[in-house]
C-alpha cells in the first residue's frame, strides 16, 4: 500500500530524514519508534505532503505522491491523525465527525449516518458527548474524536502521530485497543509512537528511527526481543540486572 | 507445503523493497558497530548511509575467509557478547578457524528458515525427524534440530556415530524423516544391507540432505536404496548454517531464502556477475543477522542460478546444487574449466558419474586437457566399436560444454586409483 524508497526531507538546510526506505502492506499496523528528534513526525509530515521531500519516492496505492500538494493527499485515502488531536473546539462532537466525512468526498446521507454510527460504536463515549462542544472533552476523548474524524473518510491508510502523548495509561490502553480493532476491521495503520513498548505490543512490524535513519526494522516481536531496542527504548535493561 | 507462505511466495517487487530496507539497515549497523567494516567501507569509498538500490551492492567490498580469520574470535560481531546466546565455529581447513555468534532473534530466524526447508522437503509436524548430523560446535546438528522443533516435528537428536544403533532406532521409533549428509545416508544403506534389513521395514519417507556436495546420481541411489524422496539443502556457518537455501518437492534446485540473504553469482576471477544461468561463485550478503552480519562473503562454492519460476509457487529464486569449489578452477588456454562441469557431463551421459581424472599437460607451449574416464560395469561393452563411440560422445559433449579441445580416454575400472591414490580429480603437469 505504502512504499517509500530513499526518502530525504528536512527543514531548510537541515536534513532530517536520511535515505529512509520502508513499507506498509494492507491490513497491517506498522509502528515507527524512536527518540525525540529522530525524525518520526517529520516522516509522517512528509508522507502527508506537509513537508516536501527533497529526494526519494513515496508510492501510495501504486502512485508516487511525493510531489502532490498536501490538500490532495487525504483525497487519495491517506489521512493523518495529528499529534495533539487538533479537533475543532467550538464545534460539537457530532459536527466534528460529520466534517471528517464531508471534507473529502460528497457521501450521501445514508452512508454518512452509517459511518457516524460506526464511530459511535467504536468510541461509545463520543456518542454520550455528541452534542457537547469538542473543546470541553478530556484529552483522551479528544484523541478518540480525532481518530473518529479521520475514519469518517474511510481512508486506506490511517497515520497516527503519537496518539498516547499526555494521556493516562488506562486511556492509552483504550486507544490502542481501538487501533487493534481497526486492523481487525481491515484498516491499515501507520503508528508513530514514543511509547515503543505499547506500540510494538500491538504492531505487526516496526521501524526504529535514529537521527533520521532506519537503524533496525523487522517484525514487532523481533524488535521487542532486540537488545539494542530494549536498552534504548524499552527501559528493560535495569530489570534484568 | 510452505512454512511462511507470505514470505516464501511474496511478489518479487515487494521482496525487493524488503531486501533494500534490510540491506540499508544492515549496512548502517555494520558501519556503526563493526570497526573492521567501517574501515573497509571507507577504504572502498562507500558511504554506507547512501546506498539507494540493490544494484549498489556491486560497489561494496567483499568479505573473505581471511577477513574472518583475521578478526578471530569476536572482531566481526555487531553486538556485545552479552547479547549473544550461541556461538558456533568452523574449522575451515588450513587453520582458518572462524567464530560466528547468534542473538536470540538470530536463533529464531534461523529456526524459521530451517523449518521452511524441512517443510519444503515434505516434512510436517506429524513427522518423526532423526537428525544424524554431528551435534556440537558445527552448525548442522543444532541448526537442523531447532528448525525441526520449530516445525513441531518429533525430533530424535541421534547425532553421528554408531550406525547400527541409528538404524535400530530408526526402525523402532518409526522415523519418517532422515536428516544428515548424503554420504552418511549411503553409509546407512550399506550397514542396513549388512544387517539384512530392508528399507520396507522402516517408516522412512523423506531424506533432507546437505553439508557436502553430492550429485543427481547419488540422489537416485539414496532414493532407491532407502525408499525415500531425497532433497538437497545448502548453508554455511559463516552466513548462518543450514537454512540458506533448500529444495522443494519438485527437486529441481534450491530455493534461496532471499528475504534473509542476497546471493550474487560472480566469475571467480573477474568478480563480475556471470550471465544469467551461468556457473559462478556464490557471494552472499546477510540481511537480518544481528550478531554476525556479513557483506559479500566469498563462499568459494560454485553454482548457477535457475531463472525459470518453480511450479511449487515459491517466488524465491532457485540455485543449482553446489557444483564445486572456485578454488578448483583450472585455466586452460585462457578458458576457465571447473571439474564440476566435466562431472556434470559424465553424470548426464551414463547417469552414474564414473570416476574420472583430469590431466593437464603443456606441450609446445600449448595446454592439453585429457580426461580419463573409468569404464565401470554400466559403461562396459565388449564391442570395441561401442566403446569408441562412447568415448566420442563424451568428447563431443565436453568440447561443446567447455569450449576447448579435450582428449577423452577410457580406462579399465580401478585404474585411476593406481595413478593417483590421493583421490585428486586433477593432475596439473604444467608447473605454472
Amino acid at each position: 500500500m505504502l512504499k517509500i524508497r530513499n526518502l530525504e526531507a528536512g527543514y531548510g538546510k537541515l536534513r532530517v530524514l536520511k535515505n529512509i526506505s520502508m513499507h506498509v502492506s494492507g491490513g497491517e499496523i506498522v509502528a515507527i519508534i524512536g527518540a525525540n528528534g529522530a525524525g518520526k513526525t517529520t516522516l509522517l509530515a512528509t508522507i502527508a505532503g506537509l513537508i516536501r521531500a527533497t529526494s526519494g519516492e513515496i508510492g501510495f496505492l501504486g502512485a508516487d505522491i511525493s510531489r502532490l500538494a498536501a490538500a490532495k493527499i487525504p483525497g487519495r485515502g491517506c489521512v493523518m491523525v495529528p499529534e495533539g488531536r487538533q479537533v475543532f473546539a467550538s464545534m460539537t462532537v457530532a459536527d466534528n465527525l460529520i466534517l471528517g466525512g464531508h471534507a473529502l468526498s460528497r457521501q450521501n446521507k445514508k452512508d454518512l449516518n452509517r459511518l457516524l454510527d460506526h464511530q459511535y460504536e467504536l468510541f461509545p463515549i463520543l456518542k454520550e458527548r455528541k452534542s457537547q462542544l469538542a473543546g470541553t472533552l478530556s484529552g483522551g476523548e479528544q484523541q478518540m474524536l480525532a481518530m473518529g474524524r479521520a475514519l469518517m473518510s474511510k481512508p486506506s491508510l490511517v497515520m497516527m502521530d503519537e496518539p498516547s502523548t499526555g494521556l493516562a495509561p488506562l486511556i492509552v490502553r483504550d486507544i490502542f485497543q481501538v487501533i487493534v480493532r481497526l486492523r481487525a476491521e481491515g484498516n491499515t495503520v501507520l503508528l508513530v509512537e514514543q511509547n515503543a513498548k505499547a506500540a510494538l505490543a500491538i504492531a505487526d512490524r516496526g521501524y526504529v528511527l535514529e537521527t533520521g535513519k532506519v537503524i533496525i526494522q523487522g517484525p514487532a516481536e523481533d524488535l521487542l526481543a532486540n537488545k539494542d531496542v530494549q536498552r534504548a527504548y524499552l527501559g528493560r535493561e535495569k530489570l534484568e540486572e | 507445503m510452505y512454512w511462511q507462505q507470505a514470505l516464501e511466495c511474496m511478489p518479487r517487487e515487494d521482496l525487493e523493497q524488503l531486501q533494500l530496507e534490510r540491506l540499508q539497515a544492515t549496512l548502517y549497523r555494520l558501519g556503526t558497530h563493526v570497526p573492521f567494516y567501517r574501515r573497509k567501507l571507507r577504504e572502498a569509498r562507500v558511504n554506507y548511509e547512501a546506498v539507494t538500490s540493490l544494484a549498489a551492492l556491486r560497489g561494496l567490498p567483499f568479505t573473505t575467509k581471511e577477513d574472518l580469520h583475521g578478526n578471530y574470535p569476536y572482531g566481526l560481531f555487531a553486538v556485545p557478547l552479552r547479547d549473544v546466546v550461541r556461538i558456533h565455529s568452523t574449522s575451515g581447513g588450513a587453520g582458518m578457524t572462524t567464530v560466528v555468534g547468534y542473538t536470540r532473534n538470530d536463533i529464531k530466524n534461523w529456526s524459521d528458515l530451517v523449518a521452511r526447508i524441512l517443510r519444503g522437503a515434505g516434512v510436517t509436524a506429524e513427522d518423526v525427524v532423526q537428525i544424524a548430523y554431528d551435534y556440537g560446535i558445527f552448525t548442522g546438528g543444532l541448526g537442523l534440530h531447532y528448525g525441526a522443533e520449530r516445525l513441531g516435528a518429533s525430533v530424535i537428536p541421534i547425532s553421528s556415530g554408531n550406525i547400527k544403533r541409528q538404524i535400530r532406532i530408526m526402525r523402532d521409533f518409526k522415523t519418517t524423516a532422515l536428516v544428515c549428509t548424503p554420504s552418511h545416508a549411503l553409509k546407512i544403506a550399506d550397514v542396513m544391507m549388512d544387517m539384512g534389513l530392508n528399507s520396507n521395514e522402516l517408516s522412512l519417507r523423506y531424506g533432507v540432505f546437505g553439508a557436502e556436495p553430492w550429485s543427481e546420481a547419488m540422489r537416485r541411489e539414496i532414493g532407491e536404496r532407502l525408499g525415500i524422496v531425497a532433497t538437497d539443502n545448502y548453508g554455511l556457518a559463516e552466513i548462518m548454517g543450514p537454512g540458506v537455501a533448500g529444495e522443494c518437492r519438485e527437486c529441481n534446485g534450491l530455493h534461496i531464502n532471499e528475504d534473509h540473504f542476497l546471493v550474487e553469482v560472480l566469475h571467480p576471477e573477474t568478480l563480475e556477475p556471470v550471465a544469467a544461468g551461468e556457473i559462478g561463485e556464490l557471494v552472499i550478503t546477510t540481511l537480518t543477522k544481528e550478531a554476525f552480519p556479513i557483506i559479500r562473503y566469498r563462499t568459494r562454492d560454485l553454482a548457477r542460478l535457475l531463472p525459470e519460476p518453480c511450479p511449487c509457487g515459491r517466488t524465491l529464486s532457485r540455485m543449482s546444487r553446489i557444483l564445486g569449489r572456485s578454488d578448483d578452477m583450472l585455466i586452460i588456454r585462457g578458458v576457465n574449466v571447473f571439474p564440476a562441469q566435466i562431472e556434470a557431463v559424465l553424470a548426464d551421459i551414463n547417469g552414474t558419474g564414473s570416476p574420472y581424472l583430469i590431466i593437464v599437460d603443456r606441450e609446445n607451449h600449448e595446454d592439453k586437457l585429457t580426461v580419463m574416464v573409468e569404464v565401470t560395469e554400466l559403461l562396459f561393452s565388449d564391442q570395441i566399436r561401442k566403446q569408441s563411440a562412447l568415448a566420442d560422445t563424451i568428447q563431443d559433449r565436453l568440447v561443446t560444454d567447455l569450449g576447448i579441445q579435450v582428449q577423452v580416454k577410457l580406462v579399465e575400472e580401478k585404474t585411476l586409483e593406481t595413478i593417483d591414490s590421493k583421490g585428486q580429480k586433477v593432475i596439473d603437469n604444467r608447473r605454472l
